[in-house]
Parts: structure tokens; sequence; C-alpha cells
């Protein structure tokens, strides 16, 4: 486990060319890890036919919508594998 | 090649059955029978069941709260296929559940998701602008009502926990549980 919670954290602003359960809009943006969830296969992997998958920790993660849309007063909390992330 | 969005979703859902079946994945019998089970037993009465069990018994709230899984097998709903986490509105806090990449939902506890939880109009409006979203489901929070919103995007899943209707100290939980609705447990309504 690398990020526990109340950790800053920032998702990696990359475009992969393959299936991936990184949310566009949350890539690149900052947030805080609010939970660490479990270990579970990574998408990318099973969804390539990759045996086995690599296992990874998966982070429940709170955006701010002011930083995600520009305006709004909610927050949004996205699930992440951990090598979507990056210290911000 | 006729693009998949103009099928209607049970001529879509059917294409992909054929392709497992073609694969030799799957049978036409065994997806029968995978479906009928979980459908035999998936309903928004036990999620119900679970939330009013949470109102009237500290000791389970917390259970529920902490660890779902362990909270919904001492329900009798137990080996869920995936982790459960259940998060608590409160006077000033109002979650509410989507799953912007597809659908995911708790189904054995809420039962099969409505149409409109897969629509793109919710998975992408709700994390955009959630107060318009749950306004147009009637509910209407105050300002001073702060909205959380949770993203379904891996194998956990998520259900809301409502807050408890004033005036309900005399129901059992059997009456409690009757109260709460499956949007209630999605977040898209008050109970």
């Amino acid at each position: 486990m690398t990020y526990l919670a109340g950790t800053r954290v920032r998702v990696r602003a990359v475009d992969p060319d393959h299936h991936t359960r990184m949310p566009r809009y949350v890539r690149g943006q900052a947030g805080e890890v609010v939970a660490v969830l479990g270990r579970w296969p990574l998408p990318e992997d099973s969804a390539s036919g990759i045996t086995p998958p690599r296992v990874q920790t998966c982070y429940a993660v709170r955006f701010s919508a002011a930083d995600l849309w520009g305006s709004g007063d909610h927050t949004v909390t996205v699930d992440l594998w951990e090598s979507y992330l990056d210290r911000p | 090649m006729t693009g998949h969005d103009d099928l209607p979703a049970a001529a879509r859902a059917r294409r992909l059955e054929e392709r497992l079946i073609a694969a030799g994945l799957a049978t036409d019998d065994e997806l029968d029978e995978f479906l009928t089970k979980l459908y035999a037993s998936a309903s928004p009465v036990n999620g119900a069941l679970m939330a009013a069990r949470a109102w009237t018994d500290p000791r389970y709230r917390d259970l529920l709260l902490s660890d779902g899984n362990a909270a919904a097998a001492e329900a009798g709903f137990g080996a869920l296929s995936y982790q459960l986490r259940v998060v608590a509105n409160t006077d000033q806090m109002h979650n509410v559940i989507v799953c912007t990449l597809c659908s995911c939902y708790p189904v054995s506890l809420l039962g099969p998701s409505p149409g409109w939880y897969k629509s793109f109009a919710y998975r992408s409006r709700t994390v955009r602008e959630p107060r318009a979203v749950l306004a147009e489901f009637g509910t209407m929070l105050p300002d001073t009502v702060r909205i959380s919103v949770w993203d379904s995007t891996s194998e956990a899943r998520y259900m809301v926990l409502p807050v408890r209707p004033a005036g309900t100290g005399a129901l059992d939980t059997g009456q409690l549980a009757a109260l709460v609705t499956r949007n209630g447990l999605i977040g898209t309504a008050l109970v």
C-alpha cells in the first residue's frame, strides 16, 4: 500500500490507446485519498487477456467539483488503481 | 458494419450473447440459468432491510458503514460478488451513486438497475451537476446540504444509507424497510 487515507494524489495525465477504468474527466486532476479499497486485477491487463493480470491496490479518491469543472460545490469520489496515480 | 449504438438495448445484448456462445464461452442454457438465479433473489427489498436495521441498531449501522460485506452476510445476503461500500446521508450531506464508465450497481441488494441509471444523460450529468439532476428526480436539497457523488469505477459497489424519516419512532424494522425505496438507496430520492 503506497497511499494512506488523507494523502493528496494526482491522476496521471495520459491518454492510453487501450481499455482503462481511469475516467477521462479526472485525468491530470489532484484529489485526496479517502479510502483504501482493496487489491484487484488491473482492468487494462484483464481486458487485454494478460494472464495473470497485475494486481494493484485500488483507492477511493475525492475531487472537488471546482477543480474538475471550474464550478460546483459538490465532490466526486472515484475509485482508481494504484498505477493511475502519482504524488501531486 | 451496423453501429451498435443504433440497436435497441435488447438486440445489443443478444448480439453479445451470440458472440459468447459462438466463442464457446457460454451456452443459452447457462446464460438463462445465471439470470434466473440472479433475479430470483436480487431485489431492493434486501437493501431496504439493511437500511432499516441500521436505523434501529447502532451496532449494525457501524458494521454496515465499515464492512458492507459483513453487514450483508449478517442480514442473510452473504457471498456478494463485489465489495459493498455503504455511504450514509446526514442532514448536512447527501450521497448519490453513479457509474460513469458503464452501469456498475449492487444488483443483488437493489435488484436490476433502472434504465435511467444506464443512460448517457444520468452518467454524464450526475458528476457535473448533481443538484440539477436530483431536482429533476423531484429531490430538492437545501443549499446548506452538501452533495457527495460516488463514481463506481472499480470492483466496489456503492449503496446509500438514507436518513431515517422523522416521526417513525414507533415503527419496527419491517415497517421501516417498507419506506425505503430503490432510488433512496441510489441517492436520487430522499426517504
